[in-house]
């Protein structure tokens, strides 16, 4: 009885620990515990990644300059031993860092905030009218851009209509010989649609801008270009041809020729990270400069990389949780024991709906397959092996399709991680095989409702601000675990299973 | 017809051991961990048995690797009915009985004819993992064919009947006998559909029975009375389950046997972690008798016989009653 209590006594001091931690933090650092209402900051951090030849070093990056529909709030840099400084010039804002000397992989790092601002996404005027830039063809792509661009005047009267045309010219599927003659040759449509404005005369620039999207890491600049109307610029999808600036897009490169320059240094290269922070500014930024325990080891001090790595790890242990409920308690039968966690983190990336569509259709379809493998008298692992390999093939097919029918949703699917799904038709085929078809149903079944529970939690705001702000929580939830862990009554499942007994 | 659920104040008063419960106070107290790997792997069990004295199924031949596989019409032409099974097989999956021959073909006990192809194919299948745990690669027993105990005839539809006793610290607190029927394909499995029928501990006498959870009283299939079922050999049966304590020293097991014409009761496998339906076919919940053997002096250390004759003692249909 008294390892009983001590089990307890445990239990009880884990979760006791953990919300006093979390009570402390908040007096400490002043982090809320509801998310702030002001839920549009971004915290974005450029890396340059460059390989170094051994002599002095000078790396440039060009800087958001007055974005629209974005506030610059705080900026920092982080690079051991570099010299750094910000530059305000021809070339626009610029991060400097320099060095003496240095050798092999170097990484630099620079971190801003950035408030979404409520104001209408005007383009700030430029002082004095901007000239259109000059332009080197040689002789067969001057003769196709004319052509083009005679086309594409014709039915155009400004230069937004013209733009417009253009961007209908170049995205026209097939594209005509000329089209093709000047995309052969450019590095892309962004650049050549810029080209053939300027020589239009019409005053247009390329743009490197930056999707922000929540725990997104390594990602790249997207090209676009902006076109001087005669009032403002004006930014323009060379995909599209959509104009203006949506609000989840941060133009990052505006100005000057290039977005990053290195000199002494080789393979240099920029990604992107992000992550949508909850908690207001002003409390974060107190939160991260005070010198207190909790900021020093917080998890906002660590590089926004790994933060929007921890902001999903964090949320683990609830999945984790909400597997033990279902199979202690409820007693609901899932297919493998954390699989469900695995599927719910994928909602995560694709959005529920379209991601348990595609996840059913794919398990489904490979199903079918799987039992015309099953006459094929294979050894198992080539069975599994080839199951993979036609997974990989069916999800290419449905994403073309998709995509063909103006659905991005096909390309949702590739974010399933492939091992998962072969093995869950290689288990739901033996099932079916053994069991029949309604155990199917019921593991399969069980296993989607516990992923769509797990994901509708790990989803909800309040949950997510907890456990990335206050990791210290997840502790009530290890409580929470060992406690069901010791738990001998029964599960709801057998109230049903046992029900014959109530006959006498 | 039964409510759809039941409260569980009632469950507990009826004595229903839970999954949970079962999983902790029981297995996880009673078993250890290190024995398990002779109770999984149904090779391991066999050996053990032969060493002890347990009569079992004759072990015939085993095919560890895949190119012994070409080979094994030679070693099966000698044999006119056998059973394949998976050493590390799990819930009667991957169990193949052959019950006759006819020209090149071999005959199943649904009736559904094989070329040696398909037996060839379950083998590799069978080495290969599909039907153990966790798709561990694998080894085929090849075991003698159980000669239909009479005393069942019509009770069961292609299949042999088998019984389920659970022993525990060497015990036998309660049985149940697993009758196949054509909904669950010949096997013996519970939630495949066979009619598990609960048996008196003193006698071997039928006390309920039942299919799918259900009541029942006359077999789905065949038509007989379930009622009328009884063993002559019952202490024999009871016997051959607490001597598997001896063996293996796991406190909680479900011993699963067969009744030969010809040899008595035969072991068929070991459960480090029996179900809980056998309690749904006797109408009565472990938990009493289980704390009643919990409540033993742990120096109370007797004989199988004396554990056999204890237990068919205190759980006899009369002491229930009372």
């Amino acid at each position: 009885m008294s390892k009983r209590l001590t089990f307890r006594l445990m239990v009880f001091f884990i979760a006791a620990i953990g919300l006093l931690v979390a009570a402390l933090r908040h007096m400490e650092t002043g982090i809320p515990w509801l998310p702030g209402q002001e839920t549009s900051i971004w915290l974005v951090e450029a890396r340059v990644d460059f390989s170094a030849d051994g002599g002095a070093i000078t790396a440039s990056l060009s800087l958001p300059e007055n974005p629209p529909g974005f506030e610059l709030f705080e900026e920092q840099a982080a690079s051991a031993g570099y010299g750094f400084s910000l530059l305000d010039g021809e070339r626009g804002r610029r991060a400097v860092w320099t060095k003496r000397s240095a050798i092999d992989d170097q990484s630099l790092y620079y971190s801003a905030q950035f408030i979404a601002t409520e104001e209408e996404f005007n383009m700030p005027r430029d002082g004095k009218r901007p000239r259109p830039l000059p332009v080197f063809w040689n002789d067969a792509q001057s003769t196709a851009s004319s052509e083009l661009l005679a086309r594409a005047s014709e039915t155009s009267s400004s230069p937004t209509s013209l733009t417009r045309e253009l961007v209908k010219l170049l995205n026209m599927k097939p594209a005509d010989q000329n089209t093709a003659l000047l995309l052969s040759q450019a590095s892309a449509s962004a650049e050549l649609l810029m080209q053939l404005l300027n020589q239009a005369r019409v005053p247009a620039r390329l743009v490197m801008a930056l999707y922000l999207e929540d725990a997104r890491r390594r990602q790249r600049l997207t090209p676009m270009v902006e076109v001087y109307t005669g009032e403002e610029w004006l930014l323009f999808n060379p995909q599209t041809g959509a104009t203006g600036v949506p609000p989840n897009l941060l133009l990052w490169h505006r100005q000057g020729n290039s977005l990053l320059d290195v000199t002494g240094g080789r393979q240099s290269r920029v990604s992107f990270s992000m992550i949508q922070q909850s908690v207001p500014a002003r409390q974060l930024a107190l939160a991260k400069n005070s010198d207190t325990l909790f900021s020093r080891f917080g998890v906002h001090r660590l590089p926004i990389e790994e933060q929007s790595m921890f902001k999903l790890l964090l949320l683990l242990p609830l999945g984790a949780a909400v597997v033990v409920f279902m199979r202690v308690l409820v007693g609901l039968q899932t297919a493998g024991t954390f699989m469900p966690i695995l599927v719910s983190l994928a909602f995560m990336q694709t959005s529920l709906l379209p991601g348990l569509a595609s996840f059913v259709s794919v398990v489904a379809i490979g199903l079918v397959m799987r039992s015309y493998l099953s006459r094929l008298n294979l050894l198992l692992v080539a069975r599994i092996a080839t199951l993979i390999v036609l997974v990989i093939f069916m999800i290419s097919v449905l994403s073309v399709i998709g995509y063909q029918l103006g659905y991005s949703t096909g390309m949702i699917i590739t974010f399933f991680p492939m091992i998962i799904i072969a093995w869950t038709i290689e288990r739901m085929s033996i099932l079916w095989e053994e069991e029949g078809p309604r155990e199917v149903l019921v593991q399969g079944g069980g296993s989607l409702v516990v992923a769509v529970i797990a994901y509708l939690l790990m989803e909800n705001p309040l949950l997510q601000h907890l456990s990335f702000n206050f990791p210290e929580l997840n502790l009530v939830l290890l409580a929470s675990i060992l406690a069901m862990g010791q738990y001998t009554g029964y599960k709801l499942s057998e109230l049903r299973r046992f029900r014959a007994m109530d006959e006498g | 017809m039964s409510p759809a659920w039941i409260s569980p104040r009632r469950l507990r008063n009826a004595g229903i051991l839970g999954m949970n419960s079962r999983n902790i106070e029981f297995i996880g107290r009673y078993n250890d961990r290190r024995q398990f790997p002779l109770v999984d792997n149904k090779l391991k069990t066999k050996l053990l048995a032969q060493d002890y004295d347990v009569p079992t199924p004759a072990l015939h031949f085993v095919i560890r690797e895949q190119h012994e596989i070409a080979n094994v019409a030679q070693q099966l032409a000698q044999l006119d009915n056998f059973v394949l099974k998976p050493a590390k097989g799990s819930g009667g999956k991957g169990i193949l009985v052959i019950n006759s021959r006819r020209g090149q073909h071999f005959i199943k006990s649904s009736g559904a004819l094989l070329d040696i192809g398909d037996v060839q194919r379950h083998m590799s299948n069978t080495l290969a993992g599909l039907y153990s745990l966790s798709g561990a690669a694998d080894v085929v027993i090849v075991e003698d064919l159980i000669a239909f105990d009479p005393c069942f005839q019509g009770y069961s539809h292609e299949g042999v009947p088998d019984i389920r006793v659970i022993a525990f610290r060497g015990y036998p607190v309660m049985a149940m006998l697993r009758l196949a029927t054509h909904a669950s394909d010949g096997k013996a499995n519970l939630h495949q559909g066979a009619v598990g029928v609960g048996l008196a501990m003193d006698s071997g006498r039928c006390l309920n029975a039942v299919q799918f959870d259900r009541k029942i009283t006359v077999h789905p299939d065949t038509g007989r009375d379930l009622g009328n079922i009884s063993m002559n050999n019952w202490r024999e049966v009871l016997m051959l389950a607490a001597r598997c304590y001896d063996m293996t020293g796991l406190g909680y097991m479900g011993i699963d046997l067969v009744l030969d014409a010809n040899l008595g009761p035969q072991m068929l496998e070991l459960n480090a972690r029996p179900g809980l339906a056998i309690q749904v076919a006797n109408g009565h919940g472990l938990i009493p008798r289980l704390r009643h053997i919990e409540g033993l002096p742990e120096r109370r250390r007797i004989e199988a016989a004396g554990r056999v004759d204890y237990a068919m003692r205190v759980f006899s249909e009369a002491s229930l009653a009372q």
